[in-house]
């Protein structure tokens, strides 16, 4: 589930229960997506030479109403009309792996990091680099490496991202008198200090399963550093390690800071009580909680970057996931498609996209920062200010050990953190046996 | 199943028609052995090429290690790697198996009877028999996809409608029905019950009606008082509808799953069989060897129920 991560436009319960509901007939027929490609007609119309299909994940309103926009205004700008498959966020993720096998749309969308590797490196993508021959000048060399595969090739092209950071209400924090901290203590401190002000100190929310992943990544790059991390995450080796140890020991000092009951609880609620001025401040992804805090609010939400823990690593990584647009092994469109992503790959396609939508910023150079919102400029300029940049445990690890291994086992922690030397030793064995095997 | 039992019954049928007489052999003609081959042959192709087929080709991949892309030539031979795996580090597995079992005892032991007390009191020709029948049977016709969604509704620790009845919503005195893994379950098991209760009541009423009245009577005219009569006379006449039951039970207790992916995807102490498979196979990356171990564990444990029942079935047709 952790695929919200990146959609996270007010997921709310009714289309969670489509969702499931989805993924419940996906099990007797996996290749519900094929099918919707091929049988609609949408998408497979390859010969029209002015036409590209799209396998678009965002069908919920407000993502879709801004695609519609921007596509709009790729056909004025290039000529080219998109046709687009239409899918619910969840369902396209869940079934990516099929559709890019059946008879997928030229160009879809996707995210940055080892999820994006680990399809190229599966042979299931076109490389794009005669796009990013068009593009390159519009990003920075930070983007530009995540938009690579282990071969040195383009497959990705930037559209959107945004920054995990510790979220808190600005009207409650100014009533309360409190100041963003820097460092661990000062943290823990302002956590006691909430909770003896009646405050739920931090509001961690993890029903879903992938939020806490936030807290993880951060953890660990503050205390062993982003080398160390993306290391674990790429290469599976090292979990039952002194220093992965240490990062589930340190995360224990905050449990008791946490929301009462907060395996039960979506991460849109624990957004609420943040909303609402119950809770002091929350891990979580602008991309998530800025569909909270929206209209006259968006102007209340603050955040400062996740404190440190050694000072040696400081405050230097950011996690600030990308997502973005790949194009399938043999698009039936090949020109058109490379039409449109170096369109998309521009300022003005994402200026266009962004429209009002306060919870992303763009990820080309040159964008009119003027409409942003005080919280995205306070996100454009820490992702500027960054030394690196990961992308999210489910984005930066295998697909197959980010969802089934450490979900439930970073539940389990949560539910008995004294059992962690045994969940330790289990991640392992399992990261040992996933890389080991090719599925 | 069922398909199994027509496609098997109706050779048979043709076989003793052709045995026992003449005139029931000129019978059949050729329009009616088409009928009849029909009738056997479509079911038992649909069975063996949707149900068997696949089957047998998951337990063929259960020894496998393959992530689904590519051809058939990326598949590796693992051997017992997989099952290795299962019993000796995922963790998931042993909370997966006793959630199933503890669905399966539950099952028995509450809805079941409860839903045959039900069926015996509607039975009985009270007042607003068919509106007691109704409201019953509702549940039945929603999908468990549309109880998990309720679940949540009437448990969710924060804006559920018990802890709010309660007064239990705050820091501290909250109970937390979802997220606590020795909670959640029992809170998902009453939901289920409360569904399945319905549909064991109703299966009981069908097979109460079949009860010839005159039954009743001549054991009323004998004595028996209302428990006798139950015991002696329609107990013994439910003897097939029990089966049914039985079975409807166990496929329901296996097959569980809409409802806990809905509130979790079956993480965090509502970990099922069914979901465990469904997380490795249907996903963004797939281990579909590991899946398909997982699967052909369920297979066995199913086949564990239905071959003893299959087997005290055919035996009493034999004795017939």
């Amino acid at each position: 589930m952790a695929q919200s991560t990146s959609g996270g436009h007010q997921l709310s319960r009714r289309s969670l229960l489509r969702t499931a509901a989805l993924g419940t007939g996906a099990l007797a027929l996996p290749p519900v997506l094929t099918a919707c490609s091929s049988g609609s007609g949408s998408g497979g119309s390859g010969t029209d030479s002015k036409t590209v299909s799209f396998g678009s994940n965002a069908a919920v309103p407000e993502p879709k109403g801004a695609y519609e926009t921007v596509f709009a205004a790729a056909k004025s700008a290039t000529g080219i009309s998109v046709d687009v498959n239409w899918v619910d966020h969840n369902t396209f993720q869940q079934n990516i792996t099929t559709y890019l096998q059946g008879n997928p749309q030229d160009v879809f969308n996707w995210f940055a990091g080892e999820r994006m590797q680990f399809f190229a490196g599966q042979g299931l993508l076109s490389t794009v680099d005669d796009v990013w021959s068009a593009i390159g000048s519009n990003y920075t060399d930070a983007m530009k490496a995540q938009s690579k595969g282990t071969d040195g090739h383009y497959y990705f092209v930037p559209f959107d991202y945004y920054p995990w950071a510790v979220f808190y209400n600005k009207s409650l924090w100014q009533s309360k008198g409190y100041t963003a901290p820097t460092t661990w203590d000062e943290f823990t401190a302002l956590a006691k200090k909430m909770k003896s002000d009646g405050l739920i100190p931090i509001a961690f929310t993890d029903k879903d399963g992938w939020p806490a992943m936030g807290t993880f990544d951060y953890l660990n790059m503050r205390m062993n550093g982003f080398t160390f991390h993306i290391n674990l995450m790429r290469s599976g080796q090292g979990w039952n390690s002194p220093q992965v140890k240490a990062v589930f020991d340190q995360w224990r000092e905050l449990i008791p800071y946490y929301s009462p009951g907060f395996l039960g609880l979506t991460w849109q609620e624990g957004a609420q009580q943040i909303l609402n001025k119950q809770a002091g401040m929350m891990v979580l992804g602008l991309d998530q909680i800025g569909t909270i805090f929206t209209g006259s609010n968006a102007g209340n939400l603050g955040f400062f970057p996740f404190p440190t823990v050694n000072p040696s690593y400081g405050q230097d990584a950011v996690e600030a996931p990308i997502d973005g647009f790949m194009m399938v092994k043999s698009p039936k469109n090949h020109d058109g498609a490379v039409k449109l992503l170096e369109y998309l790959g521009t300022a003005k396609a994402q200026q266009i996209w962004l429209g009002s939508n306060p919870a992303d910023i763009a990820t080309a150079n040159g964008v009119d920062t003027s409409k942003y919102t005080q919280p995205q400029t306070d996100a454009m300029k820490l992702i500027q200010g960054a030394k690196q940049i990961s992308q999210f445990m489910d984005r930066d690890t295998r697909p197959d050990f980010a969802d089934p291994v450490m979900l439930p086992q970073i539940q389990s922690f949560l539910n008995d953190p004294g059992s962690i030397s045994g969940i330790l030793s289990n991640i392992d064995k399992q990261a040992k046996s996933i890389w080991a095997s090719n599925g | 199943m069922t398909t199994v039992q027509d496609a098997r019954s109706a050779p048979p049928s043709a076989r003793t028609g052709t045995g026992r007489g003449r005139r029931r052999s000129r019978r059949l003609t050729s329009h009616d052995r088409i009928t009849l081959t029909l009738m056997g042959g479509v079911p038992t192709l649909l069975t063996v090429g949707l149900v068997w087929l696949p089957a047998l080709l998951s337990v063929a991949l259960s020894f496998s290690s393959w992530p689904g892309i590519g051809g058939v030539s990326s598949i590796h031979w693992v051997g017992l790697e997989n099952y290795r795996n299962i019993f000796t580090e995922y963790p998931q597995f042993p909370p997966a198996i006793e959630h199933n079992l503890l669905w399966l005892a539950v099952f028995f032991l509450l809805p079941a009877p409860f839903g045959l007390f039900l069926a015996v009191q509607l039975d009985k020709q009270i007042r607003f028999s068919r509106l007691y029948q109704s409201v019953l049977f509702l549940p039945v016709v929603l999908s468990l996809a549309l109880i998990g969604f309720m679940t949540e509704l009437i448990f969710s620790p924060t804006q559920g409608l018990i802890n709010n009845l309660t007064g239990d919503t705050h820091q501290g005195n909250m109970i937390d029905w979802l997220g606590d893994p020795h909670l959640n379950i029992w809170a998902v098991l009453v939901m289920a019950c409360w569904r399945q209760t319905g549909y064991v009541m109703i299966l009981y009423l069908a097979g109460l009606k079949s009860v010839d009245p005159s039954l009743k009577e001549a054991a009323a005219l004998d004595g028996a008082n209302g428990w006798q009569a139950f015991q002696h006379v329609v107990w013994p006449a439910l003897r097939s509808i029990n089966v049914v039951v039985l079975v409807i039970t166990v496929i329901e207790s296996l097959r569980a799953f809409d409802i806990v992916y809905i509130i979790n995807r079956g993480t965090d102490g509502l970990e099922l069989l069914s979901v465990l498979v469904t997380d490795n196979i249907i996903g963004e990356a797939s281990r579909i060897g590991f899946g398909s171990a997982l699967a052909t564990i369920l297979l066995v444990i199913s086949l564990a129920f239905i071959v003893p029942y299959l087997i005290t079935i055919f035996r009493k047709d034999e004795r017939e």
